[in-house]
This record gives structure tokens, sequence and C-alpha cells, in this order.
């Protein structure tokens, strides 16, 4: 099993490779689609704004080719936003592999703005990232746009109202928070991931 | 529901990490990879690593520090120490820190905080402040890691959090300097003076010594985390038992 990040020149990659390599997985890191020609399965992380990340996937390759993806697919935080058909952030297309909408989060009174922190997963449907996940564990959340509930929506946290946790569209799928940095739900989450006969 | 969170920083100088008193007489309390694998271990939920020498030394914290405790820990990891441009901050992202906090170099040149944001977004951009009151009034202090070369800042602390705040700042983290590893409490009416005014998460630090003080400035200055070293680092409190009691005391936490 090999498996490729998709190198966005965002800031977390380091935590995601560092994560997987506690795992036992040497991950390879592709600034472009043949250099992950021999991975098995795909990681899209991201931080910071939309607008950019896209640019970058554009000019790098990565947008044509993930909407051609056959292999399994994780984005995480920017990466699962990005997987959708628009973004409100920098209000730019994104890859359009899920639909729906990255809105701006609104608290309301269930704290400050962005959403920073450990919180809650709720299973809304069958989630095999979930294998061996206790429901209500903590994850850890740091975003201040989301994509509201909706049909692909499999697991969701709380805040402000339903926010999407984990999204899946067949081999398509996408986390809201940061498993690399979600202790060991996280690593189980991940585990999952790496280990999925898809 | 989101939880408050239990944050151990690590103060680090030359390399070992230190604890003084009132930011004063700092003396050596541990390793760095070792506390920080133990305290990701122990369900902290995130770490703080602070080079303290790095401004008073016009340095910046290493990368390669940086990587080293990235490599251990499972739990958000944000860095602080002399961090003054866009690329300083992303040469540390790059090598594993989720966050970056400013301090005296976002006094020197506020504009720094808009850069930063712009660059890697809210989320990552802490400011961290130290304040301590002078004439009745909370003030800013710069350069704290070493108490020859701090400098107290005419900016009033309230003043500079909204500043901080409007210039993009994604969290706050609040050192209230006169409680700094006294182990007397929070600051509970500065923290809260800075709660009703701060839309972005607000985080404690200075003066926990007991598991009481965690409960207190969770109820009543509003704080989403508390901060706290010396207590973490001399085993006064168990990162564990804190959790367990807070949750009993009805305190929305991780376990």
């Amino acid at each position: 099993m090999t498996l490729a990040i998709i190198d966005t020149s965002t800031a977390n990659i380091a935590s995601v490779r560092f994560a997987l390599e506690r795992l036992g997985v040497e991950p390879v890191l592709a600034g472009e689609p043949r250099q992950a020609e021999g991975a098995t399965r795909l990681i899209l992380p991201g931080v910071g704004a939309a607008g950019p990340a896209m640019a970058r996937l554009d000019a790098s390759g990565w947008a044509d080719a993930l909407r051609r993806e056959t292999r399994p697919v994780l984005g995480v935080c920017l990466g699962m936003q990005l997987l959708f058909e628009h973004s409100d952030e920098s209000d730019c297309a994104g890859l359009g592999l899920i639909p729906g909408r990255v809105v701006r989060l609104d608290p309301g009174a269930d704290g400050p703005w962005p959403h920073m922190g450990w919180n809650t997963l709720e299973t809304v449907r069958e989630e095999p990232l979930m294998a061996g996940v206790a429901e209500g564990a903590h994850a850890y959340f740091v975003h201040g746009f989301h994509v509201p509930q909706g049909p692909h929506t499999s697991v969701r946290t709380r805040y402000g109202g339903p926010v999407t946790a984990i999204v899946r569209n067949g081999h398509i799928a996408g986390c809201q928070f940061h498993p690399e940095r979600s202790g060991a739900v996280g690593a189980q989450i991940l585990r999952n991931f790496v280990r999925a006969k898809q | 529901m989101l939880a408050r969170r239990i944050i151990p920083c690590l103060d680090v100088k030359d390399g070992r990490v230190v604890k003084g008193v009132r930011f004063r007489d700092h003396e050596d309390v541990g390793d760095i990879t070792g506390l920080a694998a133990r305290y990701a271990a122990e369900c902290a939920d995130e770490l703080v690593f602070y080079d303290i020498a790095a401004s008073p030394q016009a340095r910046t914290v290493e990368p390669e520090w940086v990587s080293r405790v990235a490599r251990e820990i499972d739990i958000p990891f944000c860095v602080a120490g002399g961090i003054r441009s866009v690329d300083d901050a992303r040469a540390r992202l790059f090598a594993g820190a989720d966050k970056i906090s400013v301090n005296s170099p976002a006094l020197e040149n506020p504009l720094l905080i808009d850069a930063l944001a712009r660059e890697f977004g809210s989320q990552c951009v802490v400011v961290g402040i130290d304040s301590r009151e002078i004439g009745g009034t909370w003030r800013v202090h710069r350069n704290t890691g070493d108490p020859d070369k701090t400098v107290s800042e005419t900016r009033a602390t309230l003043d500079w959090i909204t500043e901080a705040v409007e210039r993009g700042a994604g969290e706050i983290v609040l050192n209230c300097m006169d409680q700094d590893g006294v182990r007397e409490g929070y600051d509970i009416a500065q923290l809260a003076a800075a709660r009703a005014l701060c839309p972005v998460p607000l985080i404690a630090s200075g003066g926990a010594g007991a598991r009481e003080h965690f409960a207190d400035v969770f109820a009543h200055a509003h704080v989403d985390g508390a901060l706290a070293a010396s207590v973490f680092h001399k085993g006064v409190i168990a990162i564990p038992d804190l959790k367990a009691w807070l949750m009993e005391q009805g305190v929305e936490i991780r376990p």
C-alpha cells in the first residue's frame, strides 16, 4: 500500500505526514499527479483560504486529475471543503466532487468564531472511517467556514447548528476536523482510511 | 458541544524546558520532547512551545525543534518565539506547527498580524499578550522572556486585544504577569474584561495552582482554554486527574 499526500504547499502537510509515519506509513509527497502514479490512495490536506489552494490545484493539474480519480481520496479540513462545488470563502469554485456549498459558519450562542477546539462526533449514517471510534468521541476542529449537514454528511458535529464533520460520496471522503491532530481518535480514523479495502 | 481546553505550555530556553516566577529566575524543569510526549499521552488538548529567549536575543524558534516535537505528538501544536515575518511563520508551519503565536514582534509591527492572517488564515494566528496592571490600567509588556529587556508598552491590554482581532488574530492568549508562576489562581477580573470584548477564542494564562482555579476561570471568565506550565511540569496537578475532576464539576471536557 502506498499513499500520496497531494502537495498544495499549505501548512499542515508535515502534521499529516508525521501522523501517517506514526502509523507505519511512509507517504509520497505529490506536487503533480504523475508523482502519485504508484499510490493506491490519496490525501488532500489543506489549511488557509480556498482561493489560493484551488489555484494551486488547477495549476498543478491536480484539479483535473481529481475529477477523474478512482482511488480513495480523503480531504482534510480545507481539503474537505475543496471537494464541494463552491466556497463562499474567496467566492471560488471547488472541485465539484460532492454536491454542496461551503458557507461561513455562524456559531450563534455556541461560542466564538472561528470554531476552534475539540468537539464531539455524531454518526448520521454508516461511515467506514468511524470503525472503532466511539459515538461522541472528540476531534479537533479549526475552521471558520463549513458545509451544513447535507445528503452526503455521514458524521456531524454541532456548533451553531449541525456542521459536517465527515462527508462521503463513494470513494471520495473528507474530514472537516484534523485527524492528524485528534489524538487516538484521529489516529484510528487515519488507520481506517489507510486500511480500507476500497 | 465544544470542550474547554487544557493546555500545557513548554517555556523553552537554550534547548530545555524552564519555568520562572513572575517571568524571572528560570529553573530547568525537563526535557522538551519527553514532556511533549507525556502531555500528548495524558490527553492534553493542545501543546504550546514557547522559545522565551528568542525575542530578547533577536532569534526565532528553530524549525528543527518544531519538527522534533511535532513528530512526537498527535494534538494541536502552537509555536511561539521571535516569529517576525511570514517567512519565519511558514518555516515553522511547514516543520509541523499548527498555529503560530506572536507576541513582541506583533507589538513592534502590528501589520505582522494582518500579513500572517492573509497568508495562512486567522485560525493559524495566535496573538500572545503579556499584561500587568500599572496605575489602575492593564498594560501590555514585551520581551518578557528576559527581565532585563522587558519593556512596558503604552498600549492598554484591552485596546490591543481589540486591535489584534481586527487585524486578523484567530485566538488570544492572555498571560497575566502578576499571577505568573505563583499558583494563586488566574486573574479572573482581567480575563473576564478581556472576554467581554474578545470575539475569538480566549486562552487564560498565569496563576494556575489548584484544580479549582481551572473551574473558576471557566465559570467566571468564560475562557475557551486554560494554559498552565509549572503545575503540570512539577506534577502538582496531573492532567488526567484534572480533566476527570472538571467533568464531575459539569465542565465540558474531552476525556
